[in-house]
């Protein structure tokens, strides 16, 4: 007989709590396939997108007898204009024109670089036609030049240094539609984070209830201690994921070329990751109380309905509201506190969303977090002990 | 009241018009294993549920030590539901370690103690295993060494013998007696009477939310009827009809089985069976308990 009063603290309590879903749920298979195919998916995605943007931007131009004298001109025209250009010299022109008609090469040039003659498939574009069109009318204006005695180095230099300039009357978005991409994905990834981790919450709650596990853990934790324990347990493994898939998808994206805005994908990334927490925790215990009202996994479904329907509508206004992130509609819905977690993000991304309406809805989103945790435990603490049929909902907010 | 004795005070619960404890009081004194019986829906489980603080009690309390069980006190208790009470999906020896440490115990010590009740209990090779891969019997012994795994100072059991084959009912009592004999209150309850019987230093039998009866099994078998066996062979047909508080319960051949009335004299009976010639038989039989508990529930519905 020892004796001694061994009660739990508290935090230690939650602490305990958490650290099992942790770690039950972080080694499991589910949470491995899971990030793994949604990474694969990702992946595969890229691969292709760069595949596509490499083919259609790279033209492949082979040279061949004089028109070898080009080939610097011709890179240093390219990368003027931004174009993707790759020159291969080519032994004799009819062994040019059989790679052009093989695909191997899209235009091959010819002729004095005076009088230049260019082979493709069907038909030369535009922004090349005129980069070799001027390489030629260079090459005549050299030869005049020195007819009339000039030095063409010293001419062009003085005619190169004319140039236009440019008053921009707004601020240059690069990249419009990647914003939009950006945005979602960032969608997309918080409305199955908050619904498939809030899921794990409920399921976990009636795992414990139909096991009577509960009642073990009840007779020396508080439920309180209990509920906040698995939800931050779970929240963090849903943190996890996100910031593992997040970060991932942003390095390839940004490596393979498809995103060229990685400063506004990084803020997305972090704001989506605070956005998580707060719509994790809000639904969470909503989730849970949800949850406590069963004690059969069979029953879940029917209690977690009304709660999946609303995710779902915020996921599904969330393609218009990114659509049109300035419209009066996508200002009202991202400041709903039910739906901002999942539509404030992408209006983030978008770059419509001004300081004060995130504020308001953070402030929002924390007020209804603190109502509906309020709620959430009471339900929770009332029907998790119940065993047997479903709790109706009166009830257990009577106590 | 004694020290280190788990007490039950007048606990009263109902559940909208059903009452499923009516002022229902005993204790458990330490070193002592109570047995506590009573049909379904008696009331047993929600009595041990309170004595958790599982479930609230309407009116009553419970006390251990002399002071009333309160939340921290209660990590003390090792508790032991009827159905189940461990994650499926769990291994045994994580599963146990980290009930010892929501119990209080700190990392090292919950593995040591962990690792001990494994090992006592024969669960060793099962260890890594996840508890629904376990059979039933092996189920129900990491539901006990989850009850013990932090040393508790009182122990309460539901229906902890249900489903264990001879063997694993052995192990089970051999512990239960072993944790008593430590000083700690043991109370479980079953269907198993004889086991019961043959185990527990007091019993209690509770039927429909009150308690009917408690106390040794001595104490509650010593007012009932007591039977004996008397073989006397030269003995006549309806020699002990006669005789003042017996009443004949049947005569076969030479023997011949009586049933003797609450405070009626054994010797007397001895002395006219001997009157008739010589004695080969004399037995005194205790009515068992589940003769006892059968008559309880039955008075108890006649009232």
């Amino acid at each position: 007989m020892n004796g001694n009063q061994r009660s739990v603290p508290p935090a230690t309590a939650v602490r305990l709590v958490a650290q099992r879903e942790l770690n039950t749920r972080l080694r499991t298979r589910g949470f491995v396939v899971g990030t793994l195919v949604i990474l694969a998916v990702m992946v595969g995605y890229l691969l292709l997108q760069a595949n596509l943007f490499n083919r259609e931007n790279t033209t492949t131009v082979g040279l061949t007898g004089q028109a070898a004298a080009i080939a610097e001109p011709l890179r240093a025209g390219a990368g003027q204009v931004g174009m993707e250009l790759q020159v291969e010299r080519v032994p004799s022109a009819a062994q040019g024109s059989a790679q052009v008609s093989e695909g191997e090469l899209d235009v091959l040039v010819a002729g004095s670089p005076a009088n230049l003659r260019v082979t493709v498939e069907s038909e030369l574009d535009a922004p090349l036609r005129a980069l070799l069109n001027g390489i030629s009318r260079q090459e005549v204006l050299d030869a005049k030049l020195v007819e009339a005695g000039q030095v063409p180095a010293e001419v062009m230099s003085e005619v190169n240094a004319a140039r236009v300039q440019v008053s921009t009357l707004e601020q240059p978005d690069p990249a419009p539609g990647q914003r939009t991409v950006v945005a979602l994905v960032m969608l997309f990834l918080l409305y199955m984070g908050i619904t498939s981790y809030g899921s794990l919450v409920a399921q976990g709650i009636v795992e414990e209830k139909s096991s009577r596990v509960v009642e073990i853990l009840l007779s020396t934790v508080r439920p309180w201690h209990l509920l906040l324990g698995k939800v931050i347990g779970l929240g963090l493994v849903g943190l996890t994921q996100l910031f593992i898939i997040g970060v991932a998808g942003l390095a390839m994206a940004s490596a393979t070329g498809v995103l060229t805005i990685t400063g506004v994908a990084t803020t997305t990334l972090l704001w989506g990751l605070l956005w998580y927490i707060l719509g994790f925790f809000l639904y969470a215990t909503v989730f849970a109380a949800a949850g406590s009202l069963v004690s059969r996994q069979e029953d879940m479904q029917a209690v977690l309905t009304p709660v999946t329907i609303v995710l779902l509508i915020g996921f599904i206004t969330g393609f218009t509201v990114i659509q049109e992130p300035d419209g009066t509609l996508a200002v009202v819905l991202s400041l709903v506190p039910l739906l901002s977690p999942i539509l404030m993000p992408g209006r983030i991304a978008t770059g419509a969303a001004g300081g004060l309406e995130i504020a308001v809805a953070l402030v929002l989103t924390l007020a209804a977090i603190t109502a509906l945790t309020w709620l959430g435990g009471r339900v929770y603490r009332a029907a998790v002990l119940r065993t047997g049929s479903r709790v109706r909902l009166t009830d257990a907010l009577r106590g | 009241m004694l020290d280190r004795t788990l007490v039950l005070d007048r606990l009263s619960k109902r559940f909208g018009e059903v009452v499923a404890l009516d002022a229902v009081s005993f204790d458990v004194r330490p070193g002592e294993l109570f047995g506590f019986v009573g049909s379904n829906g008696a009331g047993k489980t929600t009595a041990m549920r309170i004595v958790l603080g599982v479930l609230a009690a309407d009116s009553g309390e419970v006390r251990f030590d002399g002071r009333p069980v309160t939340y921290e006190m209660r990590t003390r208790i090792g508790y032991m539901p009827e159905e189940r009470g461990l994650y499926p999906k769990m291994k045994v020896l994580d599963q146990l370690v980290y009930l010892a440490q929501l119990h209080g115990l700190a990392p090292n010590e919950a593995h040591r103690s962990a690792e001990t009740w494994i090992a006592r209990l024969g669960l060793a090779e099962r260890r890594h295993d996840e508890v629904q891969k376990l059979s039933l019997g092996n189920q129900q012994r990491v539901q006990l060494a989850a009850a013990l795994v932090h040393d508790p100072d009182v122990l309460v059991l539901d229906e902890p013998f249900s489903g264990l084959d001879p063997i694993a009912v052995d192990v089970m009592s051999q512990v239960l007696r072993e944790k008593a004999a430590t000083g700690v209150p043991v109370v479980f309850s079953s269907h198993q009477l004889d086991l019961v019987e043959r185990l527990c230093d007091r019993v209690g039998i509770i039927r429909s939310g009150r308690m009917v009866a408690a106390g040794t099994v001595d104490e509650l078998t010593e007012g009932a009827a007591t039977q004996l066996t008397v073989t006397a062979p030269q003995a006549p047909p309806g020699w002990a009809a006669a005789l003042p508080g017996v009443h004949v319960v049947s005569e076969n051949g030479t023997s011949t089985v009586v049933e003797l009335s609450p405070g009626a004299d054994d010797q007397t009976v001895l002395e006219a069976a001997l009157a008739t010639g010589p004695v080969r038989e004399f037995t005194r039989r205790r009515p068992p308990l589940t003769e006892l508990f059968r008559n309880a529930v039955t008075q108890g519905s006649e009232q």
